[in-house]
């Protein structure tokens, strides 16, 4: 903390103070080795996507069908699945699609929760109310169930799962913006900002939000290990992604019907699906402990 | 005006909550059940109906009324128990549920016995050495379990144990041998089998329950494991456990006697909680053991559309997570002396 402050003294400007803060948070998790291991996964996932092109040796939907279900070998990595595709290409093409699931379902969720959470927290009373029993309604079904039910209502497709996702992702940010809400709601800024007549979408949107984005941003980072697998799960029951599209858990689905006889269809996907939410669990873990305070007093 | 007592208006409050989620359960699988995409009509009169038995059925399901008076009409039908006839089956959806219910019971009964066995034990460990290299290992491994999605170990688990080494059966409830051969009473396998005497598939049951209930148990072991992590050191930190110590009592007689003593109501709660997160997972790992329960059902026919069976599975779903949380919190009260 004192060096960030004297860091920012320094310079004169707020900006670097929570970009060392942030900073310190990454040199803690690196220092772990179970959220160091989730860092270079996440690391290697961000790069795989935007390097596929690059990396694949294939292209994910050229069929070959002379060389079908051909194991592992020198020229297919991950060998090849029912029509002759490489399978190291499509999982390499498949972490686009799983970055985008996760991108998408944060800029949805993000501001979904934020919302309501905040209009819940701000005004309270009736509006907390209802918003918070709208809420409590959402988390009474499993997520997955929630979702399997949404994209039967919108039919079967990645955009829909997307949706369905983010449809139920939402309830447990907003109530946590609620509860960070409820703190600052009767601080003495937020008291300054009313009396200079700010209208409560202004003191929300200014005063607010940017004091609830921290912890909204590490929640949604340790629901990314949720979502990723309930993606999966839609992919796998056809109703996420559809084929011939390299999505993992769609690609496991495809793979089932060969699996006795050739175990890396159904393996190799299945793998990475667990190394990306395993390693936004231990990030998760991680960060959870980066920011404890009884942890933090402890060091 | 004469006051409540203050337990009586809590309850009463209790109560007023559950009804209002009720009421939204039902509003969402309305909603859900109207934006279907498949015309529930076509789907019950088929592709080549005239256009009169179309409307017939049109005006017979009631669609022809406006959506607030359709809702009602679902109300009533939902409060006689009455949540209409499945597609796809032609039978009562209630009737078709209750009869799959039971194996999806069975199936997460044993895995949330396996979930908490290794769970509970693993994370009083992993408490007793924080931040030694046994709580590192703990978590890695439960976390593990968290991540794993479930409908891959699912095959995998078969790959190895059951086409691989042979130690487990494979998919379904029992050998295909033996279906048929007992009476249907309970439609809980190992209750009707053993009822029935026939033990030979008792053991076929076991052994075709065992992988598919380990691993959905290992699932849930992580948030049972973590609970039981935390509620132990909030426990262990405390300064009757250094008296004890001090008085000479063991460090197992501690940790076992006194701070796990404290923490089984926690757990009670913690569990049935977990029990209804396993309902999440068994409709993957039904669909991979093709085990014919609850998920399965739920599964099948949301791939054709079946709006009724699929809106009352939700209902069912949301009314046992409704009811487990009500229970939990029940538990609470009744085991937890400083609650009263």
């Amino acid at each position: 903390m004192d060096q960030s402050q004297s860091l920012s003294s320094q310079t004169g400007r707020t900006r670097p103070q929570w970009m060392q803060a942030s900073l310190n948070i990454v040199t803690y998790l690196a220092r772990k080795p179970t959220s160091a291991f989730g860092l270079v996964v996440l690391a290697l996932l961000i790069l795989v996507a935007l390097t596929a092109p690059i990396l694949a040796p294939h292209s994910p939907y050229a069929q070959d069908l002379q060389n079908t279900l051909q194991p592992p070998s020198m020229g297919h990595l991950f060998g090849t699945d029912e029509l002759g595709r490489d399978i190291f290409s499509r999982l390499v093409y498949g972490a686009r699609i799983t970055l985008t699931i996760i991108f998408l379902v944060t800029i949805v969720v993000g501001p979904i929760g934020l919302f309501v959470g905040t209009v819940a927290g701000y005004f309270g009373g009736r509006v907390d109310m209802i918003l918070m029993r709208i809420t409590d309604i959402f988390l009474s079904f499993p997520s997955l169930i929630l979702s399997l039910a949404f994209v039967a209502a919108l039919g079967p497709s990645l955009n829909n799962a997307i949706i369905a996702i983010s449809l139920t992702a939402w309830p447990p940010i907003a109530r946590l913006a609620r509860a960070e809400t409820m703190t600052f709601r009767s601080a003495d800024y937020i008291a300054a900002a009313r009396l200079q007549g700010a209208s409560p979408a202004r003191i929300i949107w200014r005063s607010i939000v940017p004091m609830c984005l921290p912890s909204v941003l590490i929640r949604l980072t340790l629901n990314m290990a949720t979502v990723i697998l309930t993606a999966a799960g839609l992919g796998f029951l056809g109703l996420g992604a559809q084929p011939p599209m390299p999505e993992w858990g769609a690609m496991i689905a495809t793979g089932r019907r060969y699996m006795i006889d050739s175990w890396w269809l159904v393996t190799f996907p299945g793998l990475a699906i667990l190394c990306v939410s395993l390693a936004f669990n231990l990030l998760g873990d991680g960060l959870r402990d980066a920011l404890d305070p009884k942890q933090m007093n402890r060091r | 005006m004469k006051r409540l007592p203050p337990r009586v208006s809590a309850s009463l409050g209790q109560l007023g909550s559950i009804l209002v989620t009720l009421f939204g359960l039902l509003i969402l699988t309305f909603v859900i059940g109207r934006m279907m995409p498949v015309d529930p009509v076509r789907a019950m009169v088929g592709e080549e109906a005239t256009k009169e038995v179309y409307e017939t059925v049109y005006r017979q399901l009631g669609l022809d009324r406006p959506m607030w008076e359709q809702f009602f009409i679902y109300l009533w039908d939902v409060l006689r128990l009455d949540f209409g006839t499945s597609i796809r089956t032609g039978q009562p959806v209630l009737q078709d549920i209750l009869h799959v219910l039971p194996a999806t019971i069975e199936l997460a009964t044993f895995a949330i016995i396996f979930g908490a066995g290794i769970g509970v034990p693993l994370g009083v460990l992993a408490a007793v050495n924080k931040d030694k290299l046994a709580d590192h290992i703990i978590r890695v491994f439960s976390l593990m379990g968290h991540s794993m999605p479930i409908f891959w170990t699912g095959m995998i688990g078969l790959l190895m144990f059951y086409a691989g080494l042979g130690w487990v059966g494979g998919s379904g409830r029992m050998s295909q041998f033996y279906i048929g051969l007992v009476p249907e009473r309970t439609n809980f396998l190992l209750i009707d089998s053993a009822l029935a005497g026939e033990w030979e598939v008792f053991r076929s049951a076991i052994n075709h329950i065992v992988l598919p209930a380990s691993l959905l148990g290992y699932s849930s072991s992580a948030y049972i494991t973590r609970m039981t992590r935390s509620f132990m050191l909030d426990q262990l930190n405390q300064e009757y456990i250094t008296t004890a110590r001090v008085k000479g009592l063991s460090r197992r007689r501690t940790v076992w006697g006194h701070a796990f003593g404290n923490i089984r109501v926690q757990l009670v709660t913690i569990v049935a909680l977990a029990y209804g997160a396993l309902l999440e997972g068994a409709v993957l790992i039904e669909t991979v053991f093709a085990w014919p329960g609850f998920g399965q059902y739920l599964t099948s026919n949301l791939l054709i559309g079946d709006m009724n069976a699929v809106m009352t599975c939700v209902l069912i779903v949301g009314l046992i997570f409704v009811g487990l949380n009500l229970l939990s919190d029940l538990l609470y009260r009744v085991f937890d002396p400083r609650t009263r």
